[in-house]
């Protein structure tokens, strides 16, 4: 029997399960109190106070995020003590916030810049000493300005506890206090993966991906540079949210559009290359297992995890599929095939991604993504990075008409666009291995044992009659979970996906920030996955080796998976990397 | 492992053998040398002046005469300080040259050696300890052991009653009789806000959980306080024993003592003082035969004021930087490790077995009506007397400054009296006759705190005084919320 | 080379101090005071078996060792004077000693002077009140001190 409690708030009377908290029961009835470093399921500590309320009866304000409703209890949400209260708050907050909204890249979505509109601040109350703090840009992939940090620890908690990593943490104390890493030093020099879940997590312009937006305008103005560009499967269906559409929108047909007046020579569909990716996995997944290979076999095509692996196992490297990732198969693949089959000199092309990702940064940029000295992306840009150029390119995207990505490789099946949410890699990969290995063509290719939210999927196939055990997994707490039992050889699985991010790409630290308010009362990952899970239904090819695109690879360039060519375009190679890279001492 | 019937056997024995400790008039020839070990006398070379009257006894073959070390006797400024018994004559200032003149005249030719005997007021020499105008309005209940025994010795603890409290509630009493005699003695947490002890445990009783903890908060972080320290190095078995009980009564059996690293004699006693009681069987699987398990560990603190509020105390236990959790869910019912935990603090904790021995009503009877019994302080600044000083309730912060010590250097004025740390406030002239108990300071815009009293003569400037306590707290501040 | 073989015998070191310890991560400051108590600081080598041993990863070690204001991560200089800013002290002027401090070796607290000599620490209460204003060399207590004192007491040292 599930126990109620009654309580009052603001004259309502309000009935909740036993144990929701005050902010909890209010939103139940409909009653709205800010809050700043809430962060449902991650962040609960009440360390702002931006949400206390009254409760009558209780010395001082209550913390409405952590304190649970009691029975007869009598809230009040806005008195003009608890108003003026927050305002203080909120004063001595930003009495230490470096402001400068207009060349924040955050402004228009900071829930700090939001609550100082919402309480009327008209003018800095408490201008004294402020922090003093370098930023952070050594890494490819994110930036850290202290400066701008109001110390809610969202970012911690999601590090810490949701990825378990805790590359940074609060350290020194009193005034220096501040968040950071250990020594101090660069996050490109500690164990930070990049996989960007603390951007997703931070309500200032604190943390933010490193920005390449001028690269790629310079680019596309340069007449001698052929700029092309490709879009993972995750950002059309999250772009528009910085277009205020609904969460989960497919907004690819306006995006390729967009792209095309920007000034881009071709657009292109990652997707395209996702289905380059199965071909090349599976055949080394079939090898592997027909072989003597080493298994699971784990998928390689999340950055953040592969750093998260070659920092953390160099010793199981060799579980690593050596399959590139998507996007930089196809930049290998347009700066090889595409450039010769079209006559354009391959060190005139720029190959830009638009990732959700901030990892992928890192990954371009890493020494063994080039074939012959063509580096395979020249410059990866996130969802947000985008959205943003479309509106210094003073496009109005939500009137824009729909387009088709350019061909010869346009076409991408409807497993490709999975990739883009968890257990989509793997139910893709299987749908082709299947057919492979059973030499026929299956039916049935739903495999929703490998869908849905679950930080770790199983399932166990039966495939020509060989049992194989596939895991999918994401977030990297999962993943370490996952590579401790092969470490300890009790490992039942033949092949594991993992993705660094919780819920895979369509959350990566490359998409829209939705503010804690939204995180609490929506599932973003659900809708966004759910889009991509339409796209594919509504695919006529939804196997990649079905893809004609893929024919033509072959036949003309790669002869066949796992070829000499193949190896040389679309594999890497990984190395163990040192978790620190500190100074002696 | 000791049952109930030796323990007893020890403290008869010792009893005996220490009447002169506390029997001025006991006609024994033996001679008990005191000399104080505390942090501020050893760190005034007391370990120095106990090795040459050992070695000087030695020499001279005096059979009848024992050096001993004890915990702090409270009037530091006179440091070091060396006592003899069962005379009691206070010596001040003694350095190690002087060990030989003492034996030579006090101990062997009866002639107490002048110079070095403190005067009074008046200015007359006091020739005892009980005639000093220092000790005069004491009344010590948490201190009674310091400067008595030997905080090395567990026999010496259990020949002054010591262990006696914990046979007591494991045999004659339950867990709510033990409760309500705290209850009832009117005994408020000495850590600051004065919270009723009594109430504190019951609600940690009333908590269900498989697992319980009793922790003993000895973070004295007050910059300028260090009565929680004295108790420690003094009579470090009180705490230990009043644990024990406070774990018998809520169902805990896992104590932790939080004690600052920079405390090291405390520490050091500590240690041992755990250890005896574990050979004793006082700590452990079967405490004196009841089946009821205990055991105390230590845990050191690093230097962070902010740990002396007890969810910062007990996120530092868990191995954490020490910030402070939001509140509620209280220690009580959620603390260490998450389990139903009792904080209480040394001060506290010296109170508890003498009032399960005397009785609510003996304590009840002592101090003013919402605040019962003594506080301890630590008196300080510019003020004669400095050192630790133990008042009933009530008694007002002129006879404090005053009658206790002293007055204040060079016959300067009295500008104000700091108390409760930096959290607290300053108390100026017109203030003298509050007697102190928690409702008066509070009233009057201070706070009661730990027990620092640091006296400010007219010279100092109340201006720099606040920059010196708003410095402190900024660089003290944990930085996790922006409001208390 | 050399310097390698000094990381090796400090991991060396803290993995025997963590032995005495349950490998739990509520240890982890009992660990620190101990390897501080041993090396005077808390190297980053032992930091990193800390970590590895207790699974407590780097920058929460480091936000430990940072919030402590026993835990340093420097060595500190051969003679470090800690002048004490407690009230009692402060009172009785504690400050002019730690400023004259500051003047003769021109380091702040926290500082060690360039040839490793001497290193300066503002401490709160060393709890030898009844001396204040107290400062100490290493574990020796000066009490009752006066800035010439203090200047007397600092030429001493000089000349060791």
């Amino acid at each position: 029997m599930e126990e109620f409690v009654t309580l009052t708030i603001d004259d309502q009377e309000v009935k909740v399960k036993k144990g929701t908290t005050i902010l909890e029961a209010a939103k139940q009835a409909g009653i709205d109190i800010p809050t700043l470093c809430f962060l449902k399921e991650i962040n609960e500590v009440g360390d702002c106070r931006m949400c206390i309320v009254e409760v009558e009866g209780r010395r001082g304000f209550a913390t409405s995020c952590i304190q649970k409703a009691e029975e007869g209890m009598i809230v009040h949400t806005h008195t003009p003590e608890v108003l003026e209260a927050r305002h203080i708050i909120l004063d001595l907050i930003l009495s230490n916030h470096k402001i400068e909204c207009l060349t924040c890249t955050r402004s228009g979505n900071c829930e700090l810049q939001k609550l100082a509109q919402k309480f009327n601040v008209q003018k800095i109350e408490f201008p004294g000493e402020m922090s003093k703090h370098t930023i952070d840009d050594k890494s490819p992939s994110i930036v850290r300005d202290f400066n701008k940090c109001i110390l809610c620890r969202r970012c911690i908690a999601t590090c810490k506890n949701v990825q378990e990593i805790g590359a940074i943490d609060c350290i020194e104390r009193g005034f220096e206090s501040c968040i950071s890493t250990t020594y101090d030093n660069s996050l490109n020099d500690v164990d930070c993966t990049f996989c960007g879940q603390c951007i997703e997590a931070c309500p200032t312009g604190a943390l933010h991906e490193k920005e390449n937006i001028d690269d790629v305008w310079t680019k596309l103005k340069d007449p001698d540079t052929y700029v092309v560009v490709q879009t993972a499967p995750a950002v059309r269906v999250a772009l528009g949210e910085e277009f205020d559409m609904p969460i989960g929108t497919n907004v690819k047909g306006k995006m390729v559009t967009a792209l095309k007046r920007m000034g881009f020579d071709k657009v292109f569909d990652t997707n395209t290359g996702a289905d380059l990716t199965i071909m090349e996995e599976a055949n080394e997944f079939i090898e592997r297992v027909q072989g003597e290979g080493v298994l699971p076999m784990i998928t390689s095509c999340s950055p953040g995890w592969v750093r998260f692996a070659e920092k953390n196992y160099g010793d199981l490297l060799s579980h690593l599929s050596s399959c590139k990732s998507p996007h930089q198969m196809f930049g290998a693949v347009i700066k090889s095939y595409f450039a010769e089959k079209y006559g354009i000199d391959r060190n005139k092309i720029c190959t830009v991604s638009v990732m959700p990702c901030i990892a992928k940064k890192y990954e371009c940029s890493r020494e063994e993504m080039e074939v012959d000295g063509a580096r395979d992306v020249d410059y990866v840009i996130t969802t947000r990075e985008l959205s943003r150029m479309i509106k210094q390119a003073n496009i109005d995207f939500n009137q824009l008409e729909d387009n088709e990505f350019d061909n010869p490789m346009g076409e991408a099946s409807g497993a490709g666009a999975i990739f883009g949410t968890t257990g989509g890699v793997m139910e893709a990969a299987i749908r082709t291995a299947v057919d492979t290995l059973e030499n026929k063509k299956i039916e049935a290719i739903e495999y929703q044992e490998v869908r849905g939210e679950k930080g770790i999927k199983e399932a166990t196939l039966n495939v020509a009659g060989t049992e194989i055990k596939i895991a999918v997994v994401s977030g990297l707490a999962n993943a370490k979970k996952m590579m401790e039992q092969i470490k300890e050889g009790k490992s039942p699985y033949h092949f594991i996906e993992i993705m660094a991010c919780p819920g895979g790409c369509v959350m990566g630290g490359g998409q829209p920030i939705k503010d804690a308010k939204t995180r609490a009362s929506v599932d973003v990952r659900k809708l966004r996955a759910d889009s991509l899970y339409a796209i594919d239904e509504k695919s006529v090819i939804r196997k990649s080796h079905e893809n004609p695109v893929m024919k033509q690879l072959y036949d003309e360039f790669f002869e066949k998976p796992g070829s000499h060519m193949a190896h040389k375009y679309l594999h890497t190679k990984y190395w163990e990397k040192p978790k620190y890279e500190l100074e002696e001492g | 492992m000791k049952t109930i019937q030796q323990i007893e056997e020890i403290r008869k024995e010792k009893r005996a053998e220490l009447d002169l400790r506390i029997n001025t008039k006991s006609d024994t020839r033996e001679k008990h040398i005191l000399v104080c070990r505390g942090t501020g006398c050893t760190s005034s070379k007391s370990p120095k002046i106990i090795e040459n009257f050992r070695k000087i006894i030695e020499e001279k073959g005096l059979t009848n005469v024992r050096v001993i070390q004890t915990g702090c006797f409270g009037l530091c400024a006179k440091g070091p300080i060396v006592i003899i018994r069962p005379e009691e004559t206070f010596y001040a200032h003694v350095k190690p040259e002087d060990c030989e003149e003492i034996i030579n005249s006090h101990i062997l030719e009866g002639k107490k050696v002048e110079r070095l005997l403190c005067k009074n007021m008046d200015g007359k020499l006091a020739e005892k300890l009980n005639e000093l105008d220092f000790y005069k309005k004491q009344k010590r209940i948490a201190l009674q052991n310091c400067g008595l025994i030997d905080p090395e010795e567990i026999d010496e603890y259990i020949a002054f009653d010591g262990y006696k409290a914990i046979e007591k509630v494991l045999t004659e009493m339950n867990q709510d009789q033990v409760i309500e005699t705290i209850l009832n003695s009117g005994l408020r947490g000495r850590g600051g806000a004065g919270f009723p002890t009594g109430r504190k445990w019951a609600f940690t009783k009333d908590a269900q959980s498989d697992q319980k903890y009793v922790v003993c908060n000895a973070d004295e972080g007050d910059p300028g306080a260090f009565m929680d320290r004295s108790i420690l190095e003094g009579d470090p078995h009180a705490v230990l024993e009043a644990m024990t009980i406070a774990g018998f009564a809520i169902g805990a059996n896992q104590g932790y003592i939080y004690v600052r690293a920079e405390y090291p004699i405390a520490v050091q006693r500590l240690k041992i003082a755990i250890e005896q009681a574990r050979q004793y069987g006082l700590l452990g699987d079967n405490i004196l035969g009841s089946g009821f398990k205990f055991d105390i560990d230590i845990r050191l603190g690093a230097g962070a004021f902010v740990c002396g509020e007890e969810t910062a105390l007990l996120e530092s236990i868990e191995g954490k930087r020490g910030q402070p959790r939001v509140k509620p869910p209280y220690p009580a019912t959620c603390g260490l490790f998450g389990k139903p935990t009792l904080i209480n603090n040394v001060e506290t904790l010296a109170n508890i077995t003498k009032i399960i021995l005397n009785g609510a009503d003996w304590y009840a009877g002592i101090g003013t009506e919402k605040s019962k019994g003594t506080k301890v302080f630590a008196l300080g600044g510019n003020v004669n007397n400095v050192g630790l000083v133990e008042v009933p309730m009530g008694t007002t912060l002129r006879e404090i400054v005053y009658d206790i010590g002293g007055g204040i250097p060079n016959d300067r004025g009295f500008k104000a009296a700091q108390t409760g740390g930096p959290s607290g406030g300053c108390i100026p002239a017109e203030h003298l006759d509050t007697p102190i108990d928690y409702e008066s300071l509070a009233e009057i815009g201070s706070m009661m705190g730990s027990g620092g009293l640091i006296v400010m003569d007219d010279t100092k400037c109340m201006v720099n005084l606040a920059k010196f306590y708003l410095e402190f707290t900024v660089a003290e501040s944990c930085r996790k919320m922006y409001t208390m | 080379m050399e310097e390698k073989c000094v990381d090796q015998r400090v991991k060396q070191e803290t993995k025997e101090i963590l032995a005495k310890y349950p490998q739990e991560k509520d240890q982890l400051i009992m660990v620190l005071n101990e390897v501080q108590e041993k090396y005077g600081f808390i190297p980053k080598q032992a930091q990193i078996v800390i970590s590895e041993t207790l699974s407590i990863p780097m920058a929460e070690i480091y936000g430990v060792i940072t919030f402590y204001s026993r835990f340093t991560l420097a060595p500190k200089g051969k003679y470090n004077i800690s002048i004490c800013l407690g009230t009692a002290c402060y009172v009785k002027g504690s400050q002019k000693l730690l400023d004259r401090a500051k003047e003769r070796l021109k380091i702040e607290p926290g500082q060690v002077t360039p040839d490793g000599k001497f290193s300066i620490d503002d401490v709160r209460c060393v709890g030898a009140c009844g001396l204040a204003p107290v400062f100490m060399v290493n574990d020796e207590v000066y009490g009752n001190a006066t800035v010439k004192e203090f200047d007397e007491i600092i030429d001493q040292y000089m000349n060791m």
